[in-house]
């Protein structure tokens, strides 16, 4: 069959079963463009190319498929750079398909070019510059396939224009064959006989979990072995939802602003898994601390994880899922029920952490941003798809929702990217389109993206933003105060736009709430409008998020409310 | 932990940009490198580089492990060690005043060096060897006075199994 570079991405987007694609076009995405419009595909045209990468991103985070975004070369390229360095922190599948100026052109300086291959080198899992049309069959084959396996990723393909305008034979699906690309899905099953061996002799054992865990749909599993081992579970704040929150043998989120119970069983405990994690500072606090009375067993798929921030003691390469299966299955053989005696006085000892030292807040005559999470959660009954900004805004969405299922928390973890959870809703709604999908804001933030809210009035994609307002920048302003002396230096954000007005102008729905006894109306009237809604809750400005663990101090030394 | 020298040889894709994923990788993560050399092996498709690098134990764990996990690199090996043979080369542009050119040629001679160029005030020499060689050869004619030198970073393969 001879296509067209153009044709041919066509062709092997319907092969990897893409049905929607965030986008905005150049002159070096015009054939691509006019192609895709004559598919079944759905083009979501964005406001700004970052928003497309996000919107990918969200739509990949809930779904588990490859997420697709397309920009055009120079500009349209750069602009992508955030959202392909978002996705590549969290370990989210992406295709970003760039146009790029004709062969013969490039290193020319031409008109809108960019090293867009060379820029994003160090952001993207493997990139592609595809130099004839080829190539481009295999190329895309290959970047969907390593987007999605072994630990996944965001891969860049920068396509010519000339190839895209070029012809060549076409073979429909093609195999992929990469010599030296070969992730470890099997774990050792010498090593998880220890593991099992270290679990049926542990007497304070804690598992923490991590993104890694819902990457590779592994969280019936681990609530399997939690539950049969009756291990208690802390997650870092990609591994909320891997392990039911409202389960008691949950710790909740560890780390900066981790519970107290999950701090202090991280640090007492004589057994730690970490299964998808990669024990990043935010978590660990000072390492030489970290959990330095246990074990540490640490399972991942990528070996670089691990033995990169801690020492391990046991150390299995594999996938979490597999791992997971693997070690349930000798757990069987095992005689469970001595652990129901054995594990009681660790579990009593976390119990009593819980009772006296809950997430907290103090109710006073303004709103607190707390409570409206908290109220956010009652209202949906913990069925909303979450998105988050950054900042505060985002620890209190991690803190104060509770997630029992996964992929219904999606926070840009590593990189922390103001301006993603409004795109990244878009992708969720997208993806889910009668999912009640709800961004977490905060006033900060939310200006980052706003120009989405133009792409959900569009689509008819029923996204709502909480603005979390504190008129700060709010989580720099909490470091200025606990650790600068309260020196506010450019933190203030009170020449904000009118939320309100602003959700108008956009042909969306605004509402506002001041007092803490418009919360559950606003929310409600939000949440049971068809459309997209901002609702802007003006809340205490200079409310703090505790627990918190100054940074490199160890997990155990937290400042409470 | 000590740090030590380590020998990291591997078998690449021989595509452009391959180089820079890699050089990249050790400049952003700050990974150290003393010496490289790349060149195209038997099969053109692939190219075999060397790198020597500084670190301690762990640390050049978690390098051979990211730069396994390059998705151009197919092969990598720790070459540190008596299993491999090991060679650098240089050339250099020693002065050679009358009074010089006696104990020069000797020092020629002792290290298996050979002259390639000659003028009427230096010679070119071209030596290979270990590094610990090159190192003792270039403090022998240092005092004569080096004008120019060019080295090669250190090459290795694996002695094969006899
Ligand atoms: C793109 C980007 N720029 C800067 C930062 C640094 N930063 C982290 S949190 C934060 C404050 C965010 O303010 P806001 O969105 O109002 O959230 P709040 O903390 O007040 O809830 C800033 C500036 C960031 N994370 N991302
Ligand atoms: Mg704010």
């Amino acid at each position: 069959m001879k296509l067209t570079g153009a044709q041919i991405l066509m062709e092997v987007l319907k092969e990897e079963g893409v049905d929607s694609i965030f986008g905005f076009p150049g002159g070096a995405t015009i054939d691509i463009h006019d192609h895709l419009e004559r598919t079944d595909i759905r083009h979501y045209l964005v406001r700004h190319e970052q928003g497309a990468v996000h919107a990918a991103d969200g739509f990949a985070r809930v779904t588990g498929k490859v997420g697709v975004a397309l920009v055009t070369s120079g500009p349209g390229a750069t602009n992508a750079v955030t959202g392909i360095a978002t996705a590549y922190m969290d370990s989210i599948p992406l295709v970003i398909i760039s146009g790029q100026v004709p062969t013969h052109l490039i290193g020319n300086d031409a008109f809108q070019e960019v090293d867009i291959v060379g820029i994003t080198r160090p952001c993207t899992k493997h990139n592609y510059l595809v130099p004839s049309v080829e190539e481009l069959p295999r190329i895309l084959k290959e970047a969907f396939h390593i987007a999605r396996s072994g630990r996944p990723g965001p891969v860049l393909v920068d396509i010519p224009k000339n190839v895209q305008q070029g012809t060549t034979n076409f073979k429909p699906k093609q195999k992929v064959k990469l010599k030296s690309y070969n992730p470890t899905y099997k774990p050792n099953s010498k090593q998880l006989r220890k593991v099992v061996d270290l679990i049926m002799a542990a007497k304070r054992p804690v598992i923490f979990a991590g993104g890694g865990v819902i990457l590779s749909k592994g969280a019936e599993e681990l609530t399997r072995l939690a539950r049969s081992a009756r291990i208690p579970v802390t997650m870092s704040l990609m591994g909320l939802g891997a392990f039911p929150g409202s389960d008691p043998l949950s710790l909740g989120m560890i780390g900066m602003h981790g519970t107290y119970r999950a701090n202090m069983s991280t640090s007492e405990c004589d057994l730690l898994i970490g299964i998808g994690v990669r024990f990043d500072d935010r978590v660990t606090g000072k390492t030489d601390s970290f959990a330095s009375q246990a074990e540490i067993v640490h399972i991942d798929i990528d070996p670089t994880s691990i033995r990169k921030n801690v020492p391990v003691s046991i150390p299995v390469v594999g996938d979490c899922k597999t791992t997971l299966e693997v070690i349930n299955s000798f757990l069987a053989e095992e005689d469970l029920d001595k652990l129901t005696d054995s594990r009681g006085p660790w579990l009593d000892q976390i119990e009593q952490w819980k009772q006296n030292y809950k997430l907290a807040y103090i109710q006073e005559a303004e709103i607190k941003p707390q409570y409206v999470v908290e109220k956010l959660y009652e209202l949906t009954r913990g069925d909303a798809i979450i998105t988050t900004e950054v900042g505060q805004n985002q620890m209190w969405a991690a803190q104060f929702y509770h997630f029992d299922r996964p992929g219904y928390f999606v926070t840009s973890g590593g990189l922390g990217t103001m301006g993603f959870g409004l795109p990244a809703a878009i992708g969720a709604q997208v993806a889910f389109p009668d999912a009640l999908v709800v961004d977490v804001a905060g006033d900060g933030s939310i200006q980052m993206n706003i120009q989405e809210m133009a792409t959900a009035v569009q689509y008819k994609l029923p996204v709502k933003v909480v603005i979390l307002n504190n008129c700060y920048l709010g989580m720099v302003r909490q470091w200025q105060e606990l650790f600068y002396e309260k020196r506010y230096a450019c933190t203030c954000m009170d020449h904000a736009p009118d939320f309100v007005k602003l959700a108008e102008a956009f042909g969306a729905v605004g509402l506002r709430a001041t007092r803490p006894d418009e919360v559950e109306t606003v929310l409600r009237r939000g949440l049971e409008t068809p459309g997209p809604v901002i609702m802007d809750f003006r809340v205490a400005k200079e409310e703090c998020v505790y627990p918190m663990v100054p940074a490199g101090a160890p997990i155990t030394e937290m400042l409470l409310v | 932990m000590t740090e030590e020298k380590h020998i990291l040889t591997m078998l690449v894709d021989n595509e452009p940009g391959v180089l820079s994923r890699i050089v990249g990788l050790f400049s952003g993560r700050g990974f150290n490198i003393e010496s490289l050399c790349v060149a195209e092996t038997i099969d053109p498709h692939v190219s075999r580089i060397t790198i020597v690098t500084k670190a301690n134990e762990p640390l050049v764990e978690q390098i051979e492990k990211q730069l396994r996990k390059l998705i151009n690199v197919i092969k990598l090996r720790d070459l540190t060690g008596s299993g491999s043979v090991q060679r650098e080369m240089a050339l250099i542009c020693v002065r050679a005043k009358p009074e010089n050119r006696d104990e020069i040629l000797r020092i020629v001679d002792i290290f298996r060096c050979k002259v390639v160029d000659v003028g009427p005030e230096y010679y070119i020499i071209e030596a290979t060897g270990t590094a610990d060689k090159m190192k003792a050869l270039v403090n022998l004619l240092k005092p004569m006075g080096i004008k120019k030198i060019a080295r090669t970073g250190t090459i290795a393969l694996f002695r094969e199994p006899h």
